[in-house]
């Protein structure tokens, strides 16, 4: 197996009865890497999420957590994963530290180790202050916060994630948006589910786009994009100089140059041509104020999928209901 | 394929958590109290009771659990009665509760198997009530030394402690059986009020109607009515079928124990009590084997009730 490799799931399936919540999908996540497992409710995220824990039977497929199966070797995943399940919960009458020895005496760590681990991990959230306030006291990102903290505090290999901002305000969650990044940096591999798709886009290295039960799309958002909005980049100028346009125009790749407003264009190409454009206007001796590239969102994309496949949109929207 | 690892891994700390927590509750407190002063009512009304009458009883002090005075019913009947109450109530919210504060998958994620939580709990709420059912023992042996003036003999100390420990057994069968409903329902109220009318309807009612019932099964003889003798077959059958009843179970044992003169739980025939001397008391060890099958029925209860919890824990989702 590819060391790289910490999540390979092949033909994971599982059944409620004859109704099927996953069925068949194969995904794997590699070391260091943010992969996001996006979709309406329902759409078998936290399914997926609870097989890869051993949490839930597995009616069929393979899958391997750092080279453990989770139906066999529960323990062995456990101690290596880090999970915060959809709007955590923790007990209201035990302070924030305490909380978290509970979950490190149940992990097993000396009591020494314990101490240092659950001080660093409350510091790296921001809720050192709070350590000896109860839990009851906490907001919503808080407890988000507290969960991250634990996930920490184990020294996860993989942080499994389930709709990590939702309910959250903006400012919460780009809070909890950064930490999920300082996970990333520190080389710990990432799975997040949310419904929530602008909001995870912009951390996710790869997506996987969930619809009843089956993976949709897959890849990073950028390559979706071109996939499915029929590729196409557009890069916005704003710059001051004569004759720009025509210049711009000539570029390669460059299909056509719109002027949306005093000195301001816009370029549509098959590629990103930022450096191309760039070179251009210093090379007239322009002055460039500003010169971006309009990533393809994740919504337009989904939109735009189930756009062209209506029925399977329309039963992803009934299999949320049946799920809920 | 075996299980990797212990299935009790994490069992200690799930159980001193939980400890620590039934401990420190308020609503451990209000059963304390309740359980205290309805004793205290109990063994005043007792010793008022023995004070008044006493002959020359060898087992005084084993009166004072037994005896009762008008209107209050004897201390036995009391933590007959609450004990019951006590172990529903620790156990009644003990998974459904970590389900609605959405704490059981953060916990489940841990590497433990839900053996460990689930026992683990078990251990708990049976340990806080060994805990204050031992403080209320000392509590009476105590209070019956300072207020009848007459020490215990060792013997009356066994039968009161074994009485003790039957009574911790029987506090277990209530706990395994809040525990079981406490994994059946999501919801804590609909578990505690299934449980307190099972409780109810076993301890009140089944024994009415076990009596109902065995003269459907087997008619009374009417020559034993008209010699107005119970007819043996019906008697045997409202036996087996009270003692379904763990309550029943856990009378029998008390009296078997608590009052030595106890020579059978059942209805026995003339013949047998042939040669015996009435009223004359058995020693311990032989009230002990009396009240041994009855003992060894809620300790099996007690299992059966675990088991099926354990197996439905097991194969419950832990989503939301």
């Amino acid at each position: 197996m590819n060391k790289d490799i910490v999540i390979e799931a092949k033909g994971l399936t599982k059944k409620y009865g004859h109704a099927l919540a996953v069925d068949r999908i194969s995904f794997s996540v590699a070391r260091g890497e943010i992969f996001g497992l996006l979709g309406p409710n329902g759409a078998g995220k936290t399914t997926t999420i609870l097989m890869l824990l051993g949490l839930t039977e597995i009616s069929g497929g393979d899958v391997r957590v750092l080279g453990f199966d989770p139906a066999r070797e529960p323990l062995s995943v456990k101690r290596r994963v880090g999970y915060m399940p959809d709007t955590v919960g923790f007990y209201d009458q035990l302070t924030a530290a305490d909380n978290l020895r509970y979950t490190a005496r149940l992990i097993g760590f000396k009591k020494s180790e314990r101490e240092k681990r659950i001080a660093d991990a409350l510091g790296h959230v921001g809720l050192a202050e709070f350590a000896d306030k109860r839990v009851g006291t906490f907001s919503r990102g808080m407890r988000q916060r507290l969960g991250l903290a634990e996930i920490l505090m184990k020294g996860a290999q993989i942080a499994i994630l389930d709709e990590p901002t939702s309910g959250l305000d903006p400012h919460a969650t780009a809070e909890l948006l950064t930490i999920i990044r300082g996970f990333k940096s520190e080389g710990v591999s990432v799975l997040l589910s949310s419904h929530l798709l602008e909001r995870v886009q912009s951390v996710c290295d790869r997506v996987a786009l969930f619809s009843n039960g089956h993976i949709a799309l897959m890849g990073s958002v950028a390559e979706l994009g071109r996939q499915i909005l029929g590729g196409g980049f557009v890069v916005d100028i704003e710059a001051e100089g004569a004759g720009l346009a025509d210049r711009l125009a000539l570029i390669p790749g460059v299909s056509g140059v719109e002027r949306t407003g005093i000195g301001r264009l816009r370029l549509h190409a098959d590629r990103d041509v930022r450096p191309e454009a760039a070179a251009e206007v210093v090379a007239m001796q322009g002055r460039l104020k500003y010169l971006g590239v309009q990533e393809p969102s994740l919504d337009a994309i989904y939109n735009r999928y189930f756009e062209t496949k209506p029925d399977e949109a329309l039963s992803t929207s009934e299999g949320a209901r049946h799920a809920a | 394929m075996r299980r990797e690892g212990s299935a009790f891994q994490g069992l200690g700390v799930v159980a001193l958590k939980e400890l620590s927590d039934h401990l420190s509750s308020t609503r451990m407190r209000v059963l304390e109290w309740l359980v205290v002063l309805v004793a205290l009512a109990a063994l005043y009304g007792a010793i008022q009771q023995i004070k008044d009458t006493t002959a020359e009883d060898p087992f005084l002090f084993l009166r004072l659990f037994t005896t009762s005075r008008d209107p209050l019913p004897s201390f036995v009947s009391f933590i007959s009665f609450l004990v019951p109450l006590m172990a529903i109530g620790l156990g009644f919210d003990a998974v459904n509760g970590e389900y609605n504060r959405r704490t059981l998958s953060r916990i489940l994620a841990q590497p433990i198997y839900r053996d460990a939580l689930l026992f683990g709990k078990f251990v708990a709420g049976l340990v806080t009530l060994a805990i204050s059912l031992l403080a209320l023992w000392l509590l009476v042996v105590g209070l019956g030394l300072l207020l009848i003036g007459i020490p215990p003999t060792a013997e009356e100390i066994a039968r009161s402690f074994i009485f003790l420990v039957v009574t911790v057994i029987y506090a277990g069968v209530w706990l395994a059986l809040a525990l079981l409903f406490s994994v059946l329902f999501r919801s804590a109220a609909t578990a505690a009020l299934v449980t307190l009318g099972l409780w109810l309807f076993i301890t009140f009612i089944w024994p009415v109607l076990a009596g109902a019932v065995a003269q459907i099964i087997a008619p009374p003889d009417p020559r034993y009515i008209a010699l107005g003798l119970p007819t043996p077959a019906t008697a045997e059958a409202e036996h087996i079928l009270a003692r379904l009843s763990p309550s029943t179970l856990f009378a029998e044992t008390v009296v078997a124990l608590l009052d030595p003169t106890t020579r059978s739980l059942g209805p026995i025939y003339l013949s047998q009590l042939q040669g015996a001397v009435l009223g004359a008391p058995l020693p311990l060890s032989e009230s002990v084997l009396i009240a041994w099958p009855q003992t060894v029925g809620m300790i099996a209860s007690a299992i059966v009730l675990f088991v099926i919890g354990y197996v439905i824990f097991q194969r419950q989702e832990v989503r939301a």
